[in-house]
């Protein structure tokens, strides 16, 4: 069966992206124009900071949208990309993760949020583009830039925020912060901040899904677990382990590495030896796919494909979405290497104001219902930060509870019985 | 090849073989011998297969039944999907392991020796221990991590280390450290059972050892409560703490002071994590001294620990300073003469206990 994704097919076209075409949609993009013709080539020209190569790369990414609404003008309704709700949903969403990102920058200057703080902006085209193909049972395993997962996948803003002032209403009661977000209601596992470490747990989750459906006979059971990485965690010795096992033995997941070309001050270039990230996927066994990420309407498309591939039980893909981040690595870092032009580039190519543009050129909606959709997410978000100010902070009883699931793990007290089954145990120090 | 060595198992204790020790220690004929190895071997076949979330998995597990043989025959019981062999990759399939006890599954996970766990220690401590608590109580991770632990005959530095006190300093996890038989059937049990993480150290030298257990121990449903010692010989004049494998030396050096008229009392830790502090001080309560025995490194050791928490809540009923026994203070020599030197040995235990009961000088830099 010829899909899209088939390894040998990648191996073979390496400087193309997967065209959103496919086999079923009749919605040509010129291949030899796309926009990320050798994405590769401007990573590698990026040292050399010309005004050509600029022009050229902007105008790129122009031409791929005025392209595609040359093409739709004459024919509009069936090769259009997205439905009006799915459209507005998808900008709703970017636009929640952009603002609340920037909330969280403002917050934090101010005081009320402290500690490591790693904000999304930029990225928000890989976040909604993935998370918002996924039902609620599938699951999301993210690393400590983890906000913007949490909110596509449908964790409250208010929950969010009050756990970042580190608020006892907040989702993990304040317990984890910003760089732990954990909800099992919307299955969302973080939240690690050990770079790596989120893989083989994602992997694990995984291969749940599997067991529940082959072992335990949930026939029904098809979860697939999309793992959000970056760029420099590629090196890492357990993203092969995890690559090789999960292809080893299939599992329903999907390797989304965003690849922001930066870690902290590391450049990609500098850390790789080779960059291309999507090719380590075929020397694994599955299919390794580059996409632009800064166009949601792209990320999706490639998402559908991989969520559909592990849903059927076919196994994993590894999917390298281009992307950067606006804001520095975290609200501590002064983000001097990154070099002017580049940001600027990127910020052309903001994705938000790329899928405005598609909306509005396409006639899916128009400017004052969007603008009414940017106020919405102002007044959700001011309602968020009153209720995370308002929210009480943890009670000191609560410093010993959680830390495991039977509290008998405190042992056994003076006077012989376990200490958590004394009442006043949790008013007490964290000396036991 | 593997067939003898099954009916070498299987012949042991069909014969009753009696090791010098269990002589002494068993009290009817009837009462039947099992080694450890069969111990763990059958607590985990009864857990398999009352529950079908626990699987197993880990480096030959399956196939080859196991690097020591603890799960023998489990693969052929219950298929490869619940006893999986995994490639040589600690990191990805412990975390492999913790991923799946996130969504509820009971994994068994299987270091060959705990000193290859410390190439997964990150998912242990990060994603195991600390996650109940990072997601306030949302995510319980019912794991247990087993295998054999200390050092072994001759292995080296790298396959020798103990890692107890690393594991029990860490909040969140519950550490197990079984002597005997019916210690590994009933903590393994408890431990795959519970809905924390478990760090379950067992002892390579042990497998082989046949302990007699009643029909209680031999019972599906036999379990030993976390966080209970428990005294295997009671005295007046001295409290020995032990566990694992120098559980046994303690016991034997309790009988060669009794001929010296030092009635020790044993305690046998079985918990690392929680420790039984209470037990331990009401008998150093009774008996006014303490050694502890443990063969790991000697700073921030077990011992280190019982030591202090003694000082903190039985200080005036110390009669005399409290003795730590513990492995050198060296990574592991693999001359077999350098070896015994930097393990406890009986004789240290006893020379310690008569220090205590102040019956001989000290000598310096002795154990």
């Amino acid at each position: 069966m010829a899909t899209a994704f088939s390894a040998p097919k990648f191996a073979a076209q390496p400087f193309t992206t997967i065209s959103p075409t496919s086999q079923h949609k009749p919605l040509k993009i010129p291949t030899a124009a796309s926009p990320f013709l050798g994405s590769t080539r401007k990573l590698l020209r990026l040292s050399s900071s010309s005004q050509l190569n600029l022009r050229r790369r902007s105008s790129g990414s122009v031409f791929a949208v005025s392209d595609v609404v040359k093409e739709k003008k004459p024919t509009p309704i069936p090769s259009l990309l997205i439905t009006k709700e799915e459209g507005l949903e998808l900008y709703e969403d970017m636009v929640l993760g952009r603002s609340f990102e920037d909330m969280c920058a403002q917050m934090y200057y101010r005081g009320k949020m402290f500690g490591f703080v790693h904000l999304y902006n930029g990225q928000e085209a890989v976040s909604t583009g993935f998370i918002k193909l996924l039902k609620q049972q599938d699951s999301v395993v993210s690393t400590y830039r983890d906000h913007v997962h949490a909110l596509s996948k449908g964790v409250p803003a208010r929950a969010v925020m009050s756990e970042l002032f580190g608020k006892t209403t907040g989702c993990c009661r304040g317990q984890g912060g910003s760089m732990h977000m954990f909800s099992s209601e919307h299955n969302l596992i973080g939240g690690f901040a050990f770079i790596g470490e989120g893989i083989p747990v994602a992997t694990g989750a995984a291969f749940t899904s599997k067991y529940k459906r082959e072992v335990l006979k949930e026939a029904d059971c098809d979860h697939v677990t999309l793992a959000f990485f970056g760029d420099g965690t590629c090196n890492n010795g357990q993203f092969f382990e995890c690559l090789n096992m999960a292809a080893l033995w299939k599992l329903p997941i999907v390797f989304v590495v965003e690849n922001n070309l930066w870690a902290i001050g590391m450049s990609h270039l500098r850390a790789t030896s080779d960059p291309q990230i999507y090719k380590k996927g075929p020397a694994f066994g599955m299919p390794g796919v580059h996409v632009d990420g800064m166009d949601v309407l792209k990320v999706r498309e490639v998402a559908k494909e991989a969520i559909a591939r592990a849903r059927r039980g076919e196994g994993p893909t590894l999917v390298e979405c281009e992307t950067y981040r606006f804001r520095g690595h975290s609200l501590a870092d002064p983000d001097e290497l990154r070099d002017p032009t580049e940001k600027a580039h990127y910020a052309a190519r903001d994705p938000i104001t790329a899928l405005k543009k598609y909306l509005i050129e396409n006639n899916l909606s128009g400017e004052a219902e969007l603008k009414a959709i940017d106020k919405k997410i102002d007044e959700l978000l001011e309602d968020a930060v009153e209720f995370a100010d308002e929210s009480p902070l943890p009670p000191r009883s609560q410093l010993l509870e959680n830390v495991f699931a039977d509290p008998k793990g405190f042992g056994i007290g003076p006077d012989g019985r376990y200490r958590c089954e004394d009442p006043k145990f949790t008013q007490g120090t964290a000396h036991v | 090849m593997l067939a003898t060595a099954s009916q070498r198992i299987l012949g042991q204790s069909f014969q009753n073989i009696r090791p010098a020790v269990s002589v002494l220690r068993s009290y009817s004929s009837a009462a039947k011998q099992i080694t450890v190895r069969e111990a763990l071997n059958s607590a985990l076949d009864e857990e398999m297969s009352a529950d079908p979330k626990v699987f197993l998995m880990g480096e030959e597990v399956g196939e080859y039944q196991g690097a020591y043989k603890i799960t023998k025959g489990l693969l052929e019981k219950y298929g490869p999907e619940r006893v999986l062999d995994t490639p040589i990759t600690e990191a990805g399939f412990t975390g492999i392991g913790v991923g799946a006890a996130y969504y509820g599954l009971k994994p068994v996970v299987e270091f060959m020796t705990f000193n290859f766990s410390m190439q997964a220690i990150d998912h242990i401590i990060n994603s195991a221990a600390k996650s109940n608590y990072m997601s306030a109580g949302q995510i319980s991770v019912p794991i247990v991590f087993r295998g054999p632990n200390g050092a072994a005959a001759g292995v080296g530095a790298q396959h020798s280390q103990c890692y107890a006190s690393w594991y029990a300093s860490c909040p969140g996890l519950k550490v197990l450290s079984p002597y005997n038989s019916e210690d590994a059937r009933g903590l393994l049990k408890a431990a795959i059972r519970d809905p924390d993480p478990v760090v379950f150290l067992e002892n390579e030298l042990l497998y082989g050892e046949s302990f007699p257990v009643s029909d209680e121990v031999l019972d599906s449903s036999f379990c030993l409560p976390i966080g209970k010692a428990k005294i295997e010989r009671e005295g007046r004049d001295v409290t020995i703490t032990a566990f694992s494998k120098l559980v046994g030396y303690a016991l034997k050096a309790a009988e060669i002071l009794e001929k010296d008229g030092i009635y020790a009392e044993v305690i046998n830790l079985r918990s690392i994590r929680p420790l039984d502090r209470s037990t331990i001080n009401a008998s150093v309560r009774k008996t006014n001294r303490l050694i502890t025995v443990e063969e790991g490194f000697p700073q921030h050791g077990v011992g280190a620990e019982i030591c202090a928490s003694v000082v903190e809540e039985s200080f005036a009923y110390l009669d005399a300073p409290v003795e730590r026994i513990a492995g050198a203070d060296v990574p592991m020599p693999y001359a077999a003469n350098l070896e015994r030197l930097a393990v406890p040995q009986i004789e240290d235990i006893v020379r310690a206990a008569k220090r205590a009961c102040y019956r001989s000088v000290p000598l310096a830099a002795t154990a």
